[in-house]
């Protein structure tokens, strides 16, 4: 995956260093290899790689985590121009 | 009849479980053996019949208004019930089914029954893998299943993939909750645990499984081809088994679902060229609107190949992280052809207008395969959009001015 790279700081994710219990679970669910768990902590080693699936945040069991989930999908992101962002989104 | 028949089909399994003992029996047979049905009396051969021979008899399996899937090999009775055992070798049926969905012709309805399904000789030690019931991704799971005793949890993702239906909240810890008390999970297996795709984590709470079924949720690798080795390692899986691809041919073949999603607003957009192309000194022409709507038919179709076909397979090796100006790059390319196959017909202001239809319809299209990729944010999307959409919009006014106006001009 490292041919492809897409935007630079963009993403809304953010590690809360204080409530992170290095659990490890972050590393695993992300497909992007975006933290490293350097015991005892989670370190975000590659922010550039996340694409704001949610994966780790939904995942993480102190919710140290944040991160705007959503898809990445530009007719998708039309809809919710359109229709708003609360509407239910036909698909993409 | 129909009782006496499901009389004989709830027979009990040959129930002399060793393995819900201790376990300690290294040569221990699954508990669950498949249910023998009698099958209708075969015809003679050498009966006389008219017309061609009739078919083999019903599937024994089969019941008044089901339909029998061709990869259910037969039933096992199990503690919750009759679990269909499944192939583990995809057929033509399915590779006919896999062309037309990846052509995108009833692509919504290509999907199989959630619940619970068998692969191999499972007990009450074996794994459960649970996955989508899009049809594609059950086939991709259970051919990689051959020599492997597991049940199979199909959630009900609306006929859509884990990856997508993760993010769509349909591959959910609630449909995993449901799913599991819906088929009786805990009666059926001895642990306590689910192996679940990893791309299925955006959509899934492992805690939430756990606290609203009591199963531990495993996240086993990416590809269904790993499974086997993630599951004979010890459940670990290696990086590269976390890692996402995008290869050449993982594109390519999601290049005709992009270009089914164009066709219908592609029609309204060449009929609505045709109709531009006409209007003239003479208000209307027919034949005007027949040459010169031709043109403008082939800039649009060639921007549609630069950015849904072109950009997709060329991706790493194009320059710029945004697609709306890969597409502008791969559009002006196409747009160049266009003009030195059409310029000799044209007037000048007609070529560079074709050249802004080509590019500004194939960034358009560019920016629309985002929502194929696996590894575009929204956040970045977004923010492309903002750059992308007013350069687009702008082309495509100058563009329409410019080729309504070059035949009052000439």
């Amino acid at each position: 995956m490292q041919n492809f790279r897409y935007l630079e700081n963009v993403t809304t994710l953010e590690l809360d260093v204080e409530k992170c219990i290095g659990c490890g679970m972050c590393g695993i669910v992300c497909p992007h290899t975006v933290f490293k768990v350097d015991r005892p902590k989670a370190v975000i080693a590659d922010r550039d790689a996340c694409m704001e699936c949610g994966a780790c945040a939904i995942n993480c069991p102190v919710a140290a985590i944040n991160v705007t989930p959503g898809v990445g999908c530009a007719s998708y992101i039309i809809q919710t121009w359109i229709k708003g962002k609360d509407a239910v989104i036909e698909c993409c | 009849m129909k009782e006496l028949l499901l009389k004989k089909l709830d027979i009990a399994p040959d129930n002399k479980a060793c393995c819900s003992n201790n376990g300690q029996g290294t040569d221990c047979k699954p508990v669950l053996q498949p249910i023998a049905l009698p099958i209708a009396k075969p015809m003679e051969d050498d009966a006389p019949c008219c017309g061609p021979k009739p078919g083999p008899p019903s599937n024994p399996f089969e019941k008044p208004g089901y339909r029998m899937w061709h990869f259910v090999a037969d039933f096992v009775a199990t503690p919750v019930g009759k679990v269909p055992r499944i192939d583990t070798t995809l057929r033509i049926q399915d590779f006919t089914g896999t062309l037309r969905a990846r052509l995108g012709i009833s692509r919504d309805r290509y999907r199989v029954a959630p619940g619970l399904y068998s692969v191999g000789r499972p007990g009450a030690e074996s794994p459960v893998l649970v996955t989508a019931n899009y049809k594609l991704s059950f086939d991709s799971l259970r051919r990689e299943l051959a020599s492997i005793d597991a049940w199979i949890l199909v959630l009900d993702t609306r006929g859509v993939n884990v990856w997508c239906a993760a993010g769509k909240r349909t591959f959910s810890s609630e449909e995993v909750v449901r799913q599991v008390n819906l088929v009786g999970l805990e009666r059926l297996v001895s642990h306590r645990e689910l192996i679940l795709p990893q791309l299925g984590a955006p959509g899934v709470s492992a805690q939430a499984v756990k606290m609203g079924c009591g199963f531990k949720v495993i996240w086993g690798p990416i590809r269904a081809k790993d499974l086997k080795t993630f599951l004979t390692s010890g459940r670990k899986a290696e990086a590269v088994m976390r890692q996402l691809s995008f290869t050449i041919g993982e594109r390519t073949v999601l290049i005709p679902v992009e270009l089914s999603l164009i066709v219908k607003p592609s029609l309204a957009i060449l009929l609505a060229v045709f109709l531009l192309s006409g209007i003239g000194p003479e208000i209307f022409s027919f034949s005007t609107a027949w040459v010169r709507g031709l043109n403008g038919a082939i800039a649009y179709l060639f921007g549609v190949l630069a950015g849904a076909v072109v950009v997709p397979i060329l991706l790493p090796w194009l320059p710029m992280r945004q697609f709306y100006i890969k597409g502008i790059l791969t559009g002006l390319v196409a747009g160049i052809f266009v003009v030195l196959l059409l310029g000799g017909t044209m007037s000048r202001l007609e070529s560079l207008t074709l050249l802004l239809i080509t590019a500004a319809v194939s960034s358009y299209a560019a920016m629309n395969f985002t929502g194929a990729t696996p590894y575009t944010s929204p956040s970045g999307v977004e923010k492309e959009m903002r750059q992308g959409i007013p350069i687009q919009i702008i082309a495509i006014v100058a563009a329409v001015i410019a080729w309504v106006s070059a035949p009052f001009v000439s």
